[in-house]
């Protein structure tokens, strides 16, 4: 059994069809890398997965015991701006909430979870700061933590380095690569930035609108979507490495 | 300088005086602390809608000779739904709707007035607000009211500060972000009809806004900015009632001006720490 399956799915944008058969499972282990032009509809597809939005026609089911409060996200832009009073601490442990259900306050296991992933993510020593304060590498970094305090088996991240530097990014895609070599989560990464984040994964959904391809990276790598996509096709030999 | 013991021993002294402090200091914590929400969730514009919304429902109470918070509540409350949706509805221009709504309250609330009363103390009283207007009943539904407010926030502060925070994260972990919105609309509803006839339905939004602005002058973390707010209200409610009580000002305009006083302090400690590189 799947942790979500996708079957037909179609998905709707104010009245428009923006993605229409769309099959694929997503499976524990996999890192699943979703590629397509802008606008294609993948941060469509995110709310879909995310069950923000339902599905036009098809049907998107969660197995495996996944249910909704055990997701972990990271949003394709930051929440909230430079002068949003929200530290650290704050924000990391506000993962913790969609477990507590009516409980109203957090656990003690909640504010060790908080400071577990804070750790883990080598931002203990950001505690105290002031979220919108932080570079967006560490920005990302605190949202990845709060995502792990949700997440129990599958993290979905919608363009996650959209927006940091180079150098940013490519250590936000190491802590991704450390994150699924453990083995114990799912993870699907919508990107555009198809070379860095394509070397990590072991599958690839590459939408235009509908589902081009859905396999693992090295058929992706050989297949003609995948070819012309990458720009790894016949004329990639002769395109300036600038 | 004044003789401030004296002062408020003569001015506890009056039963009026007492009860119009004590609902003061729970509406003033009540505005403050679901102030840094509005305010940050952009919503600011709702408390003042709302107390427009107050006043015309005020009108109508006193035309028809009922309870005034008894009509206002429900009609208030009633409003904070509406506009609410408004505000969440990004087809049509929320803030132009909400400017609608509440000119058009404030319009029927004059028709009414000047058809039945006419314009005198009574309104006038509506408008900028009276320490005399609250009655015994008025205290204890007031007390219990602001009473529910503050333990409904405390009990809900966490999710608060999620939907608060980000809105789609709480939604994407199963956090029902849209009755934590349409609570905090009631209980700013709530707090706003408690708060107006002391303040003045022209004045009550700025004990809403004025502490949670203040306050992030100078802090950078959520639970910090809600217990400065709460106490920048309370210290402000106080001086402005004393001072009112003493030079016969107003009490809404009077704990307003405190709250200026305030802000622009702040306002002042945080430019000397920017450049003195405190801050940031």
């Amino acid at each position: 059994m799947a942790l979500i399956s996708c079957e037909g799915v179609s998905m709707a944008y104010g009245g428009h069809v923006v993605l229409t058969g769309i099959n694929f499972n997503v499976e524990m282990g996999n890192y699943i890398c979703v590629v397509g032009e802008n606008g294609s509809g993948k941060s469509t597809l995110a709310k879909g997965l995310l069950r923000l939005m339902p599905p036009a026609s098809g049907r998107i089911t969660y197995g495996d015991g996944l249910v909704s409060n055990r997701v972990g996200y990271i949003p394709q832009r930051s929440p909230a701006g430079a002068d949003f009073p929200a530290g650290v601490y704050e924000v990391v442990i506000s993962g913790c909430l969609a477990r507590r259900g009516f409980m109203p306050f957090y656990s003690k296991n909640d504010r060790q979870n908080a400071i577990y992933n804070m750790k883990r993510l080598d931002i203990e020593s950001l505690k105290d700061k002031c979220f919108g304060e932080l570079s967006g590498g560490q920005q990302q970094r605190v949202l990845l933590a709060r995502a792990l305090c949700s997440a129990g088996s599958l993290l979905i991240l919608d363009e996650p380095t959209a927006g940091l530097d180079p150098m940013a990014a490519q250590d936000f895609y190491d802590i991704i690569d450390e994150l699924h070599s453990r083995g114990d989560m799912a993870i699907v990464m919508i990107s555009h930035d198809v070379g860095r984040a394509l070397s990590g994964a072991t599958h690839v959904l590459h939408i235009g609108c509908s589902q081009e391809f859905f396999g693992a990276r090295e058929a992706y790598l050989a297949s003609a979507a995948g070819r012309k996509f990458t720009g790894m096709g016949e004329e990639s030999g002769a395109a300036p490495d600038a | 300088m004044p003789d401030l013991p004296a002062i408020l021993s003569e001015m506890f002294s009056y039963a009026f005086m007492v009860r119009a402090f004590i609902v003061g200091l729970l509406v003033s914590l009540c505005a403050s602390i679901l102030g840094v929400s509005l305010v940050l969730k952009r919503y600011s514009m709702i408390g003042d809608g709302l107390s427009h919304v107050g006043f015309g429902a005020l009108a109508i109470a006193m035309a028809t000779n009922t309870a005034p918070l008894a009509v206002s509540i429900p009609i208030v409350v009633a409003a904070a739904f509406v506009l609410l949706r408004i505000s969440e509805n990004s087809k049509i221009r929320g803030d132009a709707a909400i400017a609608l709504i509440s000119t058009s309250s404030l319009a029927l609330g004059v028709m009414v007035i000047s058809m039945t009363t006419g314009i005198n103390t009574d309104v006038c009283n509506y408008m900028f607000g009276s320490i005399l207007a609250m009655s015994r009943s008025d205290v204890y539904l007031s007390v219990a009211l602001s009473s529910v407010v503050l333990v409904m926030y405390v009990l809900f502060y966490n999710k608060i500060f999620a939907v608060t925070f980000d809105e789609t994260f709480a939604r994407a972990t199963g956090v029902r972000a849209g009755f934590y919105n349409t609570m905090l609309a009631i209980l700013s509803a709530v707090t706003i009809v408690l708060a107006m006839r002391m303040m003045g339905a022209m004045l009550i939004s700025s004990l809403i806004i004025f502490p949670a602005l203040s306050s992030m002058r100078v802090l950078r973390r959520f639970r910090s900015v809600v217990v400065s707010s709460a106490v920048i209200s309370v210290v402000c409610f106080v001086t402005g009632i004393v001072i009112s009580y003493q030079y016969a000002t107003p009490t809404g305009a009077s704990v307003v001006c405190a709250n200026i006083v305030v802000f622009c302090a702040l306002s002042a400690a945080r430019f000397f720490m920017n450049r003195t590189g405190v801050f940031k």
